[in-house]
């Protein structure tokens, strides 16, 4: 076991990916000398050439779509967008191209692209880098979308996600980069499939059950061991995936616990937290003391830095939900 | 026409005068030296047979066949002359129009109109042909190409030396996917990583209802040399220059220098689609003016001046068309309807637990009704 950073250990999962296999190419915006502006390419390029960690024009369209030649080629290109803001001039090949081209040619061609998107908030930045658009992509048919939560789950999940013959959207929780966690830097990652597709309970628990999923989910657990300490016997669960959405792994805690509570930064409106609750009261309706509460943030813009904590779902807003569920 | 507009043409390179004169072009003649008399016959015959696939395509639309049918007639010259100068290892990455290249690269044309029927989003597997599904997002697919040729790059497959080995991509798009932010930004990552890809305009002088001065206030061709990448305006109804300036931008892509911007000055005799009226937009002056400038007769009158046209050869391929005409027909008919349950069949790669159940739960609601056959309310 090695101690590093979300970010290090991220690198690391880079790393070990492009020394398996030769086809294995990242590209993105500053990643080759700088490192990336979060520095997780760090080294690689030197390490692996300029050629196999590219430096590309600063045109995320272009990105994307020529990562889709470059797999219809052998490739597998791993794509980094520099912050969930800036995917958007992206959006039309990723949802238009990448998620359909499997389709489209009824299964003659795979196009393992995964797009690294750090999101998220909580580090004082300017508009347009903080944000959460994952539901966007989780909407679209054709991508797999997941979210690690640690530094030993990022080191695996970015292998796993490379190795997926599908179009991966890899959500990193930036304002967790610099968080550090034990990491088994020599553990075999195993097949992509089932392992990217499950939820885990990452803390057990009788009276409530909180989902998270990214950068909530160590606000998740913070508000067990809290509850905890007030008698309430909290059971956290990582989704890990939003597509697909593993809604077995709820539902079998909800069925235990009758009450659900969902944490997430990107706005509730339409946001994963209302699937959630959609399918816990479609498949748990008879099984819930409560409705399905969501936590998250607001139909509103992203708002200036200085306020943002008061936007972001924190560990007292948890709580309160907590509370109402438990009221109800 | 606007001198130095959009529209004006100026500086075509040009093989084949409208009436079939050859006229010399010191750059281009050695390109078409070795095409004989029967290879200009094969020409000929090409531009036929794709030109009575594209008839045929319009009746069946006509006739409830099809849903929707995009002609490329007029542009028939272009595609042939271009496809003809690929090599087999060449790749192709089309628009929606390019129905000639994909017969030149041995598509069966009647799997080209499963897109138009309404029963598959492609038709065909792209790999077995080096030609890629059609796109109808604009311009999407012309960085796939540029993608593509880095992977050339990258495979060690240009510049070696060896015909066999090298290749290069080609992207065809039109007059009003110069506007699109992606054809831009392949134009930008195909030059800087001077990538083997041939950028074929085909300027049909028409997108849908606008025409080419709403997408430029200059010659499209002109967009090449801001990029770095040197471009060629050629005459796209003359097959002779279009199939010249295609291999030499091939053998540059090929040999590894780089990029070229083709535009083929061509027009869309037929609408958009079946769904068109141009009538609405454009006169019959115009049109009639560019049915003076009729690919495949200008090729026929230069075939008949060098009395390289018996009649036999066009009561053959005259027979041949129509035989063809009949396959078509015949193999768009029998096309059937795709059942309900497919369309859960290839979202992903792998297995997907949410499509899985939907799957599920369809089947079993469709054989919730007595006859078995699902619902048909529709």
């Amino acid at each position: 076991m090695t101690t590093i950073t979300f970010a290090k250990a991220i690198n690391h999962g880079l790393r070990k990916a492009l020394e398996q296999s030769p086809k294995v190419l990242l590209m993105g915006e500053d990643i080759g000398a700088l490192g990336g502006v979060f520095r997780v390419t760090d080294g690689l390029q030197k390490d692996f050439g300029q050629e196999r960690v590219v430096d590309t024009p600063l045109a995320e369209s272009g990105i994307v779509g020529t990562a889709i030649g470059l797999a219809m080629r052998g490739y597998r290109p791993v794509c980094e967008i520099q912050f969930d803001g800036f995917i958007f001039p992206a959006f039309d090949q990723i949802t238009t191209q990448l998620a359909k081209m499997h389709y489209r040619s009824q299964g003659r061609l795979t196009l393992p692209v995964v797009i690294r998107v750090p999101y998220g908030g909580g580090i004082g930045a300017v508009e347009h880098h903080s944000e959460s658009p994952e539901a966007l992509f989780a909407h679209t048919a054709g991508l797999r979308v997941i979210s690690p939560s640690s530094p030993a789950e990022a080191f695996t999940m970015i292998q796993q996600a490379i190795a997926s013959p599908d179009p991966v959207l890899f959500f990193e929780p930036k304002g967790r980069y610099w968080e550090k966690g034990d990491v088994d830097l020599d553990a075999a990652v195993g097949a992509p499939h089932p392992a990217l597709d499950t939820a885990k309970v990452l803390r057990a628990g009788t009276d409530l059950t909180l989902v998270a999923y990214g950068p909530t989910v160590q606000t998740a657990l913070k508000a067990a061991e809290t509850a905890a300490a007030e008698g309430t016997s909290i059971e956290v669960i990582d989704l890990r995936t939003l597509s697909p959405l593993d809604t077995a792994t709820v539902a079998a805690s909800v069925r235990r616990t009758g009450r659900c509570v969902v944490v997430h930064e990107a706005p509730v409106l339409y946001g994963t937290g209302a699937e959630v609750a959609a399918r816990i009261t479609e498949d748990c309706f008879f099984h819930l003391e409560a409705p399905v509460l969501r936590v998250g943030g607001f139909h509103t813009p992203y708002p200036v830095a200085k306020i943002e904590h008061d936007y972001l779902p924190g560990l007292d807003r948890v709580l309160d939900a907590v509370d109402r569920s438990l009221a109800f | 026409m606007v001198p130095n507009g959009p529209q004006t043409d100026d500086g075509l390179v040009q093989l084949l005068t409208p009436t079939g004169q050859r006229t010399a072009h010191p750059d281009y003649d050695p390109r078409i030296a070795h095409l004989d008399a029967d290879a200009l016959r094969a020409l000929y015959r090409d531009m036929v047979l794709v030109r009575r696939f594209d008839n045929e395509a319009t009746s069946l639309q006509r006739q409830g066949e099809l849903a929707l049918y995009a002609q490329c007639l007029g542009q028939e010259a272009a595609q042939i002359g271009s496809g003809r100068a690929l090599a087999a290892q060449d790749q192709v990455f089309p628009s929606y129009r390019e129905h000639g290249v994909a017969y030149t690269r041995g598509v069966d044309l009647a799997d080209v109109l499963r897109l138009f029927r309404g029963i598959d989003h492609g038709g065909w597997d792209p790999t077995a042909y080096g030609f890629h599904l059609y796109t109808l997002v604009i311009g999407s697919h012309t960085l796939h190409a540029t993608g593509y040729a880095m992977g050339l790059q990258r495979d060690g497959a240009v510049g070696t030396g060896d015909p066999a080995r090298d290749s290069a991509v080609v992207a065809y798009f039109g007059d009003g996917s110069t506007s699109q932010g992606d054809v831009n930004e392949a134009l930008v990552f195909a030059a800087v990583n001077n990538a083997p890809v041939v950028f074929f305009c085909q300027n049909n002088q028409w997108a849908i209802s606008e025409p080419t001065s709403r997408q430029s206030r200059v010659p499209l061709a002109d967009r090449g040399p801001g990029f770095g990448i040197p471009s060629v305006r050629v005459d796209g109804n003359d097959v002779l220059a279009t199939y010249a300036v295609t291999a030499e931008a091939l053998e540059r892509a090929r040999s590894g220098g780089g990029p070229t911007f083709i535009e083929a000055f061509t027009y869309r005799m037929g609408a958009h689609t079946t769904s068109d009226d141009p009538s609405r937009y454009r006169s019959a002056a115009e049109e009639e003016y560019w049915r003076q400038r009729d690919p495949i007769d200008r090729l026929r009158l230069h075939l008949e001046d060098r009395g390289a046209l018996s009649q036999d050869f066009v009561d053959a391929l005259t027979a041949e068309g129509d035989a063809l005409g009949e396959r078509i027909r015949t193999a768009v008919r029998a096309m059937g309807r795709p059942s309900a349950a497919s369309m859960f069949e290839h979202v992903y790669a792998t297995p997907n637990a949410v499509v899985e159940s939907e799957r599920q739960w369809f089947e079993s609601y469709e054989a919730s009704f007595l006859d078995g056959e699902g619902s048909h309310h529709r």
